[in-house]
């Protein structure tokens, strides 16, 4: 079994750790040994959030190491750049095109960095970056909150996971009311990758 | 058989439910907060928030005389607050299986220091088990009742935030029933330490050290893992994953039970590898444990003493002393990034209060401005208000550990500093241990101003009850303590109570406080955003008469932006709209509404 190295990323609030939930659950559901691990800033909003997902035949640690991951999905562009440096040369990063400045931003004493220089900063840790729009898509299917299954979606193209198990786990996670928006905001995902994927 | 996903703290949870756990009290702090949380999911277990650390392990303690299993759980910090009736209970010992669960947070993700828990295990002379991923937690927490019994001692279960904080598989195993019929047998020589009892128990506890330590030579929970002899490491909890994966040929002793060591089983280990290696985050415990044994063992003098392990970590670490060569370098993070720390929520009730405080003492200044000296002096305390510390609001002066504010701010007092020094503290802190220092506070007449934040819950580490909330872990209304009755009965004699969202009331209410030559108690009141979950129309910005000013954006509010033209946003996703109004109420040129801007 090979398994993947899966680094989610985005800012308190967005849904980084329900997203890298439902993708462990269908790594388990698949067969594979699953760690995965939250690292959490210290209040419930507004920080930067990252979650490990490891799932192979056999997994020792639940931090992915530095320059090793196989997919980056970063719900925020500058949280993409942030974490980068944990992706492999040839692993793909999948970026929501959505941009929340932090507070020292709208403060005037930090810059948020233009999309030509978070490209120049993503394309020094791999050539494999997508920009996706994610959250215009969701807020088309009725609630920019479903950002994180557009992007589940999206990165299932990269998976060794059937998208079965993958939309299964997904139901089993949700309240029933949301299901068929979050499987609908999934699909959306799947297509928006269909025209430029190809198997790395 | 059946497969679950579970993060250690769940683990644990189940683990303890497994083991036939009848009682279990808790006081929420990151990362063991979910362990009690999952508990009071399930059905048939008595569970609760207990109003601080010290009296979860009484609570425990109390029921496990009764022959029935207990468990408090708490983190590292939690557990000097329980130092006592920890220190206690190891005097005793137990009936009924006694497991106090202390998680370390290495690394500091969400705490005041990173102190190493294995030190009280050797104060209390009591076991000490480290799982190292979920199904051991589960495995760890039920072997830990077991123990406990067999040799009448509390167990010290002490997982870090990363084992708390993983989610792995977990497969569980055949339950064991609730203690029923718990009854208690009177035993004055075991119970009452009095000193000529005391001085005949601790005997019998220095015995069962040694009992512990012939036991832990033949436990399961220690593991050798064979593989090349070249090196040998010795690791305990999460380090044992981070060390498998940098040194995936070498052996491996692998310490399930970090306290007491077995002498002989890590003597023999070492004695048949050419290199033994110690691997554990924070203190050199188990290294110095056997460097006192005689064996010759290295670690700390390569591996970090503070922060946090990874398999990074351990790689650099082993690449830096010459035990692995070849180790390909990583890449480094990209540079000057915006950073991103934690904000206040939209619509926190807190933020009205410290924008005030704010102004009034000097601490905002608008962008570009030069900051002026601070005025007033600000005792903080440890809740999501410490984040009162961050910019624009930077009103916290001083934050040690819970309930310290207030204290801190009394003995500012007493030593005579020419300002009325504030304190702040949330509800929750108030209730574990602020309380106490408030009566000290009356007691000796400090002259200080005291404000309680109430926003109705713990809300930083996501809102559990408290005896203030009179919610209990398992969500339903209760018993409540009022505060305003528990300050005036305290003798405290100027109370007052203030909405959180009116800022003309906050400020004369503080000037007021500051002006009297008494101690003064200002309750401010506004219910936490992200529990009530309410949410009116955004309020509107009106760019014909916003100016841009910025004075809004003093607030803190995230939901308040400028963009890169200059010009200042509500971002109407983020706003909470008329629950809220502070940028409203402080806008000079009534830019902002709640209602429709017409033209």
């Amino acid at each position: 079994m090979s398994g993947k190295d899966i680094l989610i990323v985005g800012v308190g609030g967005q849904g980084v750790v329900l997203a890298s939930n439902f993708l462990a659950e269908a790594a388990l559901r698949a067969g594979y040994e699953v760690k995965k691990t939250d690292t959490l800033g210290m209040a419930q909003r507004g920080g930067s959030v990252v979650s490990h997902l490891r799932y192979a035949g056999s997994v020792a640690s639940p931090l992915i190491p530095a320059g090793e991951a196989d997919l980056l999905i970063a719900f925020e562009k500058l949280e993409a750049a942030r974490w980068a440096h944990f992706l492999k040369p040839d692993g793909a990063a999948i970026v929501n095109d959505l941009a929340m400045p932090p507070l020292s931003v709208t403060l005037g004493t930090e810059t948020y960095p233009s999309d030509q220089d978070l490209l120049d900063m993503l394309s020094a840790f791999s050539t494999n970056i997508r920009l996706v729009p994610a959250t215009a898509a969701a807020a088309n299917l009725g609630n920019p909150k479903m950002v994180n299954t557009v992007l589940l979606g999206y990165a299932s193209r990269w998976l060794d996971i059937e998208p079965g198990i993958l939309t299964s786990a997904i139901e089993a996670g949700l309240p029933e009311k949301l299901r068929k928006t979050n499987l609908a905001a999934f699909e959306t995902g799947r297509d928006l990758a269909a025209g430029q994927f190809r198997q790395e | 058989m059946e497969r679950l996903l579970l993060s250690g703290n769940e683990a644990i949870a189940l683990g303890a439910a497994h083991a036939g756990v009848k009682i279990a009290a808790a006081y929420p702090g990151t990362p063991s907060t979910e362990i009690m949380e999952a508990i009071s999911r399930i059905p048939d277990i008595y569970g609760e928030w207990s109003s601080n650390e010290a009296v979860a392990v009484e609570v425990a303690t109390g029921a496990s005389y009764t022959g029935v299993r207990a468990m408090a759980c708490m983190k590292h910090v939690g557990l000097n607050v329980a130092a006592d009736a920890f220190m206690a209970a190891a005097t005793t010992g137990v009936r009924g299986g006694l497991v106090i669960v202390s998680a370390d947070d290495p690394g500091i993700h969400s705490s005041q220091n990173e102190q190493d828990s294995r030190n009280y295990a050797r104060l209390g002379k009591v076991p000490c088990l480290e799982p190292s991923d979920s199904q051991e937690a589960y495995d760890f927490a039920r072997a830990a009742f077991q123990i406990s019994e067999e040799f009448d001692t509390p167990v010290l279960l002490r997982p870090t935030t990363r084992v708390c904080h993983s989610k792995s598989i977990v497969a569980p195993r055949e339950k064991n029933p609730i203690g029923q019929n718990p009854e208690f047998r009177h035993d004055p020589g075991k119970l009452v330490m009095l000193p000529g009892a005391a001085r005949m128990r601790w005997a019998k506890i220095i015995e069962r050290l040694r009992q512990l330590s012939l036991y832990a030579e033949t436990s399961g929970l220690n593991k050798i893992i064979v593989g090349k002899t070249d090196l040998g490491i010795v690791a305990n909890g999460i380090s044992y994953q981070y060390a498998r994966e940098v040194f995936p040929g070498a052996s491996f002793l692998k310490l399930g039970i970090s306290y007491p060591l077995p002498e002989k089983l890590v003597r023999d280990f070492a004695g048949q590898v050419g290199r033994p290696l110690v691997i554990e985050e924070l203190d050199g415990f188990i290294e110095t444990e056997l460097r006192a044994m005689g064996i010759a063992v290295t670690g700390k003098e390569f591996l970090p003493r503070t922060g946090e392990f990874s398999p990074d970590v351990i790689r650099d670490s082993a690449a830096r002393a010459g035990i692995i060569t070849g180790a390909k370098s990583k890449p480094a993070p990209a540079s000057g990034l915006a950073k991103r720390p934690p904000l206040l929520c939209p619509g926190c009730p807190h933020a009205g209060f410290f924008f005030t405080l704010s102004s009034m003492g000097h601490r905002s200044t608008l962008p570009g401005k030069t900051q002026r000296t601070p005025k007033l002096t600000v005792c903080g305390d440890i809740g999501c208000y410490t984040l009162g510390a961050y910019p624009p609001l930077g009103v916290i002066d001083t934050c040690g550990c819970m309930g310290a504010g207030i204290s801190h701010a009394a003995g500012m007092a007493q030593a005579g500093i020419s300002e009325k020094p504030l304190a702040v503290i949330g509800d929750s802190t108030f209730m574990h241990s602020g309380i106490n220092s408030l009566i000290n506070a009356v007691y000796n007449q400090a002259k200080i101003c005291v404000i309680i934040l109430d926003n109705g819950t713990t809300a930083m580490t996501g809102h559990q009850g408290h005896p203030g909330s009179g919610v209990s872990v398992k969500g339903q209304s209760g018993n409540r303590v009022v505060i305003e009755d528990l300050v005036r009965g305290a003798g405290v004699k100027n109370v007052a109570i203030i909405d959180a969202f009116d800022l003309k009331t906050i400020r004369s209410a503080l000037r007021q406080a500051m002006s009297s030559e008494s101690l003064e108690v200002l309750i401010i009141r506004g219910e936490c955003p992200t529990l009530a979950r309410k949410k009116a129309k955004p309020l509107e910005l009106s760019a014909q008469k916003c100016d841009d000013c910025g004075a809004c954006l003093l607030i803190g509010c995230s939901a308040i932006m400028k963009t890169g033209n200059g010009k200042i946003t509500i971002d109407p996703g983020a706003c909470l709209g008329e629950n809220c109004t502070l940028c409203l109420q402080l806008c000079a040129r009534g830019a902002i509404s709640a209602k429709e801007v017409s033209s």
